[in-house]
């Protein structure tokens, strides 16, 4: 332990500073433990929900409607998800947002004076959720990424970081870690994405955690070409057009095909279905920043074309992340917690992508579960952290996996993940023998990071970030090629088709050499029950 | 991406450096933070939005610098554009607390 060392011990050590963070770390410590959340960039302004908004997942506690979307999400989502744990959600984030609206969030009324608690603005969401975090008694610690887990025979002990403004390093020991750090977006620029890069993930395989559903990862969000707002239900007002001026599609409200159509060449929109001043002011005023990027480049969206691009969007608006084994949001580490993007989504919403409504409700209510889990857990501990003896568990892109002198090369390392991940003919059409060359070129990527990392705070940090994302490509490519059909946001040119015999999760763990397998689910049965039916 | 911090407008509370989620600047001895790793700039716009007195100006382009000068964009009335548009600041109504949101969400069933 050097001098130049930040120490600290509490009961649970939060990392991530997006709403499941905050979620967390306030559900912690309302249990009476002593909480710690080290956040990449600011709780506050980091991550996904921030710089946009997200919408909720409110069902009126009517027994008929409930149940209606829950059999909706379940056929929708391959029969993958489970009703109860959407049941869940649906009581738990109710009672999230009455407390938000206690904490002073403005939420509008209706003209009874009702609120409507069905949307959250990001800027005055996590603002509030800073003021809640630090008013619980919760120590925040900004700028300050985690490097690497520490871990004994009995499971997490903490971990380690970096302090980015004063380059001091730090280590937090706790007897409970929830990893709340989000999904895998890929630095692929989509709005204020690009702090998600996947440590959370490397971090916890590295002692052992397992992951589910990463093949549920081929969300492309459509983005002004020259911006990075990925909000597209302003789509839905558009006509979209080729290079010619000619008319390709009008008001479709999933895009599900401009991949085909990007294929083709480059396409634009124009906003030309709110065809009156009144619905544009109306659009303006309820999504400016939609519109702030596109003033700023000097487009009338409403009366000129502006070009499109996709972004891709990862494990974030994927539906994979860590394997959660109980109610509590714990993974398979013991005291290991997840919530949020960077936890499997799939017992919600299945093999489709959460986007909007699920996951945001999701990271709250996974937060609040893993929150007083965690709490109860380094709680019932009979010795505090610090008189335990980890080991710290970090290996690709660390100092402990050097094996050469030469310099790590971070920019084109970073290139050529992403050369393999971003393309829409890799990523989104995908079939066995493209995923398989480029899975063969992620692996052989894993040797580069022997070399040693540029002793910058920017170099240790990045470097790190690309070791994360390499591994989560490599375990999203292992986990689409070994799912032999197409279901939800899976989809395989060679498996067109979906397998009732695979209404299972894949499981892959380990680093070096992946692991691979089935876990079954709950309502299996009935997508068979159904097929048999219709063969009758 | 961000290509403007008015060093006439800064009032040195280093506010930008303390939320920037991807660590683009930098304290500076002298006051005036510096964009020192520009280029990892993810065109959030959260810096614009906490900088309390409208010193700083996002370019919408996430890719390449267009070079804009500080005079233009506030000659555009760009500077504290978006603080202004969702109602961030003293004295000012967030955009949160219209309906405009839920009244879409009636619109567009997503």
């Amino acid at each position: 332990m050097s001098l130049n060392e930040k120490r600290l011990c509490v009961d649970v050590l939060v990392l991530g500073g997006g709403p499941a963070g905050a979620w967390s770390a306030w559900s912690a410590a309302s249990q009476g433990a002593t909480v710690l959340l080290a956040d990449k960039g600011y709780l506050g302004t980091s991550g996904a929900t921030a710089p946009g908004g997200t919408t909720l997942l409110v069902i009126p506690p009517v027994a008929r409607l409930r149940e209606e979307a829950v059999q909706q999400r379940l056929r929708a989502g391959g029969y993958l998800s489970e009703n109860a744990w959407i049941h869940r959600v649906l009581d738990q984030v109710e009672q999230n947002l009455e407390q938000i609206e206690q904490w002073g969030y403005p939420f509008p009324k209706d003209q009874d004076g009702t609120p409507l608690r069905t949307h959250l603005q990001g800027p005055e969401y996590m603002a509030l959720m800073r003021k809640v975090v630090r008013k619980a008694g919760v120590k925040i610690w900004d700028q300050s990424p985690a490097l690497e887990l520490i871990h004994d025979e009995h499971g997490v002990a903490g971990a380690r970081g970096i302090d980015r403004l004063s380059g001091k390093e730090w280590l937090v020991q706790a007897n409970a870690v929830i990893v709340a750090t989000g999904g895998c977006a890929f630095l692929s620029k989509g709005l204020g994405c690009n702090v998600l890069t996947g440590e959370g993930l490397l971090m916890s395989s590295e002692i052992g955690a397992e992951l589910s559903g990463m093949e549920f990862s081929r969300q492309y969000a459509p983005s002004f070409a020259d911006g990075t707002v990925t909000r597209g239900r302003m789509l839905a007002w558009s006509t979209l057009y080729d290079a010619e001026d000619q008319p390709l599609l009008q008001g479709e409200r999933t895009f599900s095909s401009i991949p085909e159509l990007l294929m083709k060449g480059p396409v634009y929109a124009k906003m030309d279905l709110a065809n009156t001043a009144h619905k544009r002011e109306f659009l303006r005023r309820a999504h400016p920043i939609f519109f702030m990027p596109l003033e700023r480049a000097g487009i009338d969206p409403f009366e000129q074309k502006f070009p499109l691009t996709l972004r891709y969007e990862g494990t974030m608006r994927g539906t994979g992340g860590l394997r959660l084994m109980n109610k509590e949001c714990s993974t398979t580490v013991p005291g290991l917690y997840a919530a949020g993007d960077a936890a499997s989504r799939e017992k919600v919403t299945g093999a489709i992508s959460g986007g909007g409504a699920y996951n945001a409700s999701w990271a709250m209510c996974s937060g609040t579960w893993a929150g007083a889990g965690a709490a109860k857990y380094a709680l019932a501990q009979s010795s505090r952290a610090d008189q335990r003896k980890p080991t710290a568990a970090g290996q690709y892109g660390l100092p402990a996996g050097v094996e050469s002198t030469d310099t790590l090369e971070i920019r084109p390392l970073i290139s050529s993940i992403q050369a393999e991940i971003l393309p829409l003919h890799i990523n989104y059409f995908r079939s066995i023998s493209v995923l398989s060359s480029a899975l063969e070129r992620l692996h052989a990527l894993v040797p580069y990071l022997k070399a040693t990392p540029p002793s910058t705070v920017q170099g240790k940090v990045q470097t790190r970030e690309a070791a994360a994302m390499l591994m989560v490509g490599r375990w999203m490519y292992t986990a689409a090629l070994a799912r032999k059909e197409s279901r939800g946001l899976q989809q395989l040119a060679d498996y067109p088709e979906m397998d009732p015999y695979q209404t299972h999760r894949l499981l892959v763990s380990g680093i070096e050499k992946i692991n691979i397998r089935t876990e079954s689910v709950p309502h299996a049965h009935e997508l068979s029950l159904l097929r048999e039916e219709r063969a009758i | 991406m961000i290509e403007i911090l008015s060093r006439s407008r800064c009032i040195e509370c280093n506010q930008c450096v303390n939320v920037c989620p991807t660590n683009v600047f930098d304290r500076n001895v002298d006051g005036v933070p510096s964009l020192a790793r520009q280029s990892d700039c993810q065109t959030c716009f959260m810096c614009e939005l906490y900088c309390p007195v409208d010193a700083i100006y996002v370019d919408p382009d996430p890719e390449k610098l267009t070079g804009v000068t500080e005079l233009h964009v506030q000659q555009l009335g760009l500077l504290g554009g978006y603080r202004e548009k969702v109602g961030w600041g003293k004295g000012r109504e967030p955009v949160a607390s219209h309906d405009f949101m839920y009244q879409l969400s009636l619109k567009t069933i997503f």
